[in-house]
């Protein structure tokens, strides 16, 4: 696994180069939390192309994983965690109108202050939790 | 067209995060991790997803996309409350679990029941947000 830095990089290339075709292919920016929140809430225009996008988003490792590339994924299997996690992602996301794909990447590679600042916070944010977490419940 | 398009970029962004390991929630809780044995992963993927989108930014300055009317307008600089609440919300989730919304749909195929129950919190999340804001709206204008 000391090599996972570079399967990280090639894979990050990957997910910009994704983003460029989005972009330069239809005009949208490239944000996970975005595209499919729209599609959720009702709010999202367009809604064949976001739907193109999520066919190929959970395709594709499906495809991988079936053709032998496993990865782990290793979540934890407390219901609890799951819950309040993946609720307080589906908020904070929209009302932040962003996640790591839209404000990370597409965000901070246009100098874009919001992007830094959204980035900033939940880097921060993120880092805060896990080390309680580990402190307070030992996971 | 548009579809074809959005479908290549989608299967990219889905290979990427399968490539880089981020649908593995122990790295990107291992990135998160200052205080301990710290995973640099994950920056080395946002490093390497950020280099062709400004190459894309500076195209998009001209002309308009291939299949579509225009590009998105520049962006706003406007530092408001809900960006800053809203992502330290999505921080603290992404902490928990590990999974962010990308690699929450990525991992959809091989997540398992656990993927499962949190990517069904966070579409509910996502669902109840509009009708949220509303009322903290209400709550802020009223006081």
């Amino acid at each position: 696994m000391e090599l996972s830095w570079i399967y990280g990089l090639i894979g990050g290339l990957m997910i910009g180069c994704a983003g460029a075709v989005l972009l330069l292919g239809t005009g949208r920016i490239m944000g996970a939390s975005g595209l499919v929140g729209g599609l959720v809430d009702g709010t999202g225009r367009d809604r064949s192309t976001t739907a193109a996008f999520l066919v190929g988003l959970i395709g594709t490792p499906a495809l991988m994983t079936g053709l032998g590339w496993q990865v782990d994924t290793q979540a934890t299997t407390q219901l609890w965690l799951l819950i309040l996690g993946g609720l307080a992602v589906g908020i904070g996301t929209r009302f932040a109108n962003g996640c790591t794909s839209g404000h990370g990447v597409c965000g901070m590679s246009r100098l874009s202050v919001r992007g830094f600042a959204a980035t900033l916070a939940y880097i921060g944010a993120g880092a805060l939790t896990v080390t309680a977490l580990r402190a307070g419940l030992g996971l | 067209m548009r579809a074809l398009l959005a479908l290549v970029s989608g299967a990219l962004f889905g290979a990427g995060l399968h490539v880089s390991g981020m649908t593995d929630t122990a790295r990107v809780r291992g990135f998160l991790d200052f205080a301990g044995a710290w995973d640099p992963t994950l920056a080395f993927v946002m490093g390497g997803a950020i280099l062709p989108m400004v190459v894309a930014w500076r195209v998009a300055r001209f002309g308009k996309p291939l299949a579509g009317t225009a590009f998105p307008p520049p962006p706003s600089a406007e530092i408001t409350r809900p960006l800053v609440a809203g992502s330290v919300l999505f921080g603290i989730g992404w902490g928990l679990v590990g999974l962010c919304p990308g690699p929450a749909l990525a991992s959809l195929s091989y997540g398992g029941w656990p993927g499962l129950v949190f990517l069904a919190a966070m579409l509910a999340g996502m669902w109840a947000t509009p009708p949220l804001r509303r009322v903290l709206d209400r709550r802020a204008a009223g006081t």
